[in-house]
C-alpha cells in the first residue's frame, strides 16, 4: 500500500489554504510548498465549472 | 455614523487572517463595525447583515478583497486603511520569501517528490483540489468542512483504489512520520499509532501517551463522518491496515464517537484480522461489542492512552487511576475550594475550545453526577435554548459552528471564550469555571496568556460580590509543544486556576468541588 511507503519516507507537503500551517511545518524543518492560492475564475462557479470541464477533455 | 469601503481586485486572502485583521480593526475606538473579507456570497450576506452592502460591493468575485468600515469620522479612513495594509503585509512576509507557485499543478511540477497535500481552502474548491492531489498519487489531509459526504465519499473510494491517505473532510489533527500537521502537538516517538475521527479526541490521547512515557508512531485522522454508515469507515480501516503493515506500530488506538452498529462491527473485524494489540475508545459506546472483537474499552480519552502504553510496554492493563495524585490530597483541595464558595453557588460551567473534550465531560459528568445541558448536548432534553446563556450544569463546544461564524475556531482565538468568561461570571450561581487550554501546533501561540487577565477579572467581580469562583482547567500539552508548557501552565496557576493532568481528572476534580 501506497501510505505505507509513506511512513518509510520524507514527508514532503504541499500546503493549500491557512499560511500557518505551511510556517507551522517550515518551523519543524520540513519540506513544504505553499500555493498561493485563489479561486479560480474568479470564484465565478459557472465559468470555473466551464473551465474545468475543458481542462478535463 | 458613515459608511467608507475600498476593494481591491485580485487580492485573495485566506479567511483566517481576515478574521483576525477584522478583530483587530473593530479593536479600535474609531471604527464602529469593520468587515474585511473576500466578495464571496456567504462575506456579501454578513455585509448586508450589518448595513455595509452597496452595488460596487455586489459586483465584486471571491478574488476581491473588500474593506468597509462604518465609523463617525470619516476623516479616520485612511488611517484605518493603512493599518490594514500593514497587517495583511505582515502576514505575507511573516512567511518568508519562498517561491509559492499559483496553483496545485504548479506545486507538484516544482516539488514532485511531494507526498502529502494539505488542504484548508474554502470548501466548495476543497474538494476539488483534493481529488486533484490523489489523481496525482499524493496522500491528502483536508482540514475544510462544507464538503458534500457525497464528495466524501468519491474522494475516499478513489484513495482507498490507490492505496492513498485521505484524511478529512474536517480533519483537524494528524501526524505522519513524527510531523504534526494543523492541530497536533508534539510528541515521543514510540510504538503506539492512532486512527481517530475526532481531532481533539486525537490530541488529548497522544498527549497522555506522551506524559506516561510513550509515544506514537503515526496519528492518522480520518474525519468525524468516517464512520457513518455512508462512509462506511473507509479511511479508518485504510489507517488500521496501515498500520498493521507498519514495523514501527505495535499498539493501534481507535478514538471515535459511537459508530452505527454495522461499521463498528466492520472496523472491529478490520482490527482483529490485523493481529496486532488495540484498545477502542468509541467515546460513551458499546464496550461490550469491543470485549466480543477481543479488544480493549477504555472508560476515558485518558483511559484509552493508560491501556494503550501499559500494552506498549509489555505490562499487565488496568484501568487509569481517578487521579494521577492521591484522592485524599484532592478531596482536601477540593474541599478547600468548596469552602470558600457562597451559599446560592452551586453550577458547573464549562467552557471548551475542544469539541471532543467537551462531548467527555458531558458524558462523565453525566455518568457520575447529573444531567448536563449544552449546545452539543448528549440528549435533546438538554439542549439549551439559547446557547450563548447557560442554564443549570452547563457545558459549551465553543468551537461549534455557531460561535465560530465570521470568527477563528477559539483554539486559535481566545476573543469568544474572553467574552463568554466575563458573561458567566454576571451568574451569581456559578461555582466552578471549567476549562480545556489547548496548546501544540494550529493552537494559539499563547493561549493560557489570552485567558489569564480575564479570568482574574471574572474572580474579581465574585469577591466583589462577596463570593469566591473557582477556575479549574486542564493543559492539553506536552513540553515539547511550541508554546511552552511550563510557562502556560505558571501563567494560569498565577490567575488562581486549579490544573489536573487530564480532562477527565478536571472534571472530576470540578465535581467534587460541586458536591462536596
Amino acid at each position: 500500500m501506497k501510505v505505507n511507503e509513506l511512513f518509510k519516507e520524507e514527508l514532503k507537503v504541499i500546503n493549500m489554504g491557512l499560511r500557518s500551517f505551511a510556517d507551522d511545518v517550515k518551523s519543524q524543518d520540513v519540506p513544504v510548498l505553499h500555493v498561493d492560492w485563489r479561486p479560480v475564475a474568479g470564484g465565478n462557479k459557472k465559468l470555473s465549472s466551464l473551465l474545468s470541464k475543458l481542462k478535463s477533455k | 455614523m458613515v459608511s467608507k469601503w475600498l476593494i481591491k481586485e485580485n487580492s485573495y486572502y485566506d479567511s483566517v487572517t481576515l478574521m483576525i485583521i477584522t478583530k483587530e480593526i473593530e479593536e479600535r475606538d474609531d471604527a464602529e463595525n469593520a468587515v474585511v473579507v473576500m466578495g464571496t456570497d456567504l462575506n456579501k450576506d454578513l455585509l448586508k447583515n450589518v448595513g455595509l452592502l452597496n452595488d460596487e460591493i455586489k459586483n465584486t468575485t471571491a478574488n476581491d478583497l473588500i474593506i468597509a468600515v462604518k465609523m463617525k469620522d470619516e476623516s479616520k479612513f485612511e488611517e484605518i486603511l493603512a493599518k490594514v495594509e500593514e497587517l495583511l503585509n505582515k502576514k505575507k512576509t511573516d512567511g518568508g520569501e519562498d517561491y509559492t507557485p499559483p496553483t496545485l499543478d504548479s506545486a507538484i511540477k516544482y516539488m514532485p517528490d511531494s507526498n502529502m497535500v494539505v488542504i484548508s481552502l474554502p470548501g466548495a474548491y476543497a474538494a476539488i483540489e483534493a481529488k486533484k492531489a490523489l489523481e496525482n498519487d499524493k496522500h491528502v489531509m483536508l482540514f475544510s468542512d462544507n464538503v458534500t459526504i457525497e464528495q466524501e465519499k468519491e474522494l475516499k473510494e478513489l484513495a482507498v483504489s490507490k492505496g492513498l491517505l485521505m484524511m478529512g473532510p474536517d480533519c483537524g489533527t494528524a501526524m505522519i512520520n513524527q510531523v504534526p500537521l494543523c492541530f497536533c502537538n508534539k510528541v515521543q516517538k514510540g510504538n503506539i499509532g492512532v486512527v481517530g475521527a475526532s481531532g481533539t479526541g486525537t490530541q488529548e490521547i497522544m498527549v497522555q501517551i506522551d506524559r506516561l512515557g510513550g509515544g506514537c508512531s503515526q496519528a492518522i485522522g480520518t474525519g468525524g463522518r468516517d464512520l457513518r454508515s455512508e462512509i462506511g469507515g473507509l479511511m479508518m480501516t485504510l489507517g488500521i491496515k496501515a498500520l498493521a503493515n507498519d514495523d514501527n506500530t505495535e499498539v493501534i488506538v481507535l478514538v471515535s464517537k459511537p459508530p452505527a452498529l454495522e461499521i463498528a462491527e466492520k472496523v472491529l473485524q478490520t482490527l482483529k484480522e490485523c493481529g496486532k494489540k488495540a484498545v477502542v475508545d468509541f467515546i460513551g459506546g458499546d464496550d461490550e461489542l469491543i470485549k466480543k472483537y477481543g479488544f480493549i474499552a477504555a472508560s476515558s480519552l485518558e483511559d484509552a492512552a493508560y491501556k494503550a502504553v501499559a500494552l506498549a510496554k509489555g505490562q499487565e492493563v488496568q484501568e487509569a487511576p481517578m487521579f494521577s495524585e492521591s484522592e485524599d490530597k484532592l478531596n482536601k483541595l477540593a474541599a478547600k475550594e468548596r469552602e470558600k464558595l457562597g451559599k446560592d453557588q452551586k453550577y458547573l460551567r464549562g467552557l471548551y475550545s475542544g469539541g471532543t473534550l467537551c462531548d467527555e465531560t458531558l458524558k462523565l459528568f453525566t455518568k457520575e453526577f447529573g444531567g448536563i445541558y449544552s449546545n452539543i448536548p448528549l440528549t435533546p432534553e438538554y439542549k439549551l435554548e439559547d446557547n450563548k446563556k447557560s442554564y443549570k450544569h452547563t457545558a459549551l463546544d465553543l468551537g461549534d459552528d455557531e460561535f465560530t461564524v465570521g470568527r477563528p475556531h477559539p483554539m486559535i482565538d481566545s476573543y469568544m471564550r474572553q467574552q463568554m468568561i466575563i458573561k458567566e461570571a454576571e451568574d451569581k450561581e456559578m461555582a466552578v469555571l471549567l476549562m480545556d487550554v489547548v496548546l501544540g501546533y494550529g493552537s494559539n501561540e499563547d493561549p493560557a496568556g489570552s485567558l489569564a487577565d480575564h479570568i482574574k477579572l471574572a474572580k474579581k467581580k465574585f469577591t466583589d460580590r462577596g463570593q469566591y469562583l473557582s477556575v479549574v482547567a486542564y493543559v492539553c500539552g506536552t513540553k515539547s509543544d511550541p508554546q511552552n508548557y511550563d510557562e502556560q501552565v505558571k501563567k494560569l496557576e498565577d490567575a488562581g486556576v486549579v490544573l489536573l493532568p487530564s480532562n477527565a481528572q478536571a472534571i472530576r476534580f470540578a465535581i467534587k468541588v460541586i458536591r462536596g
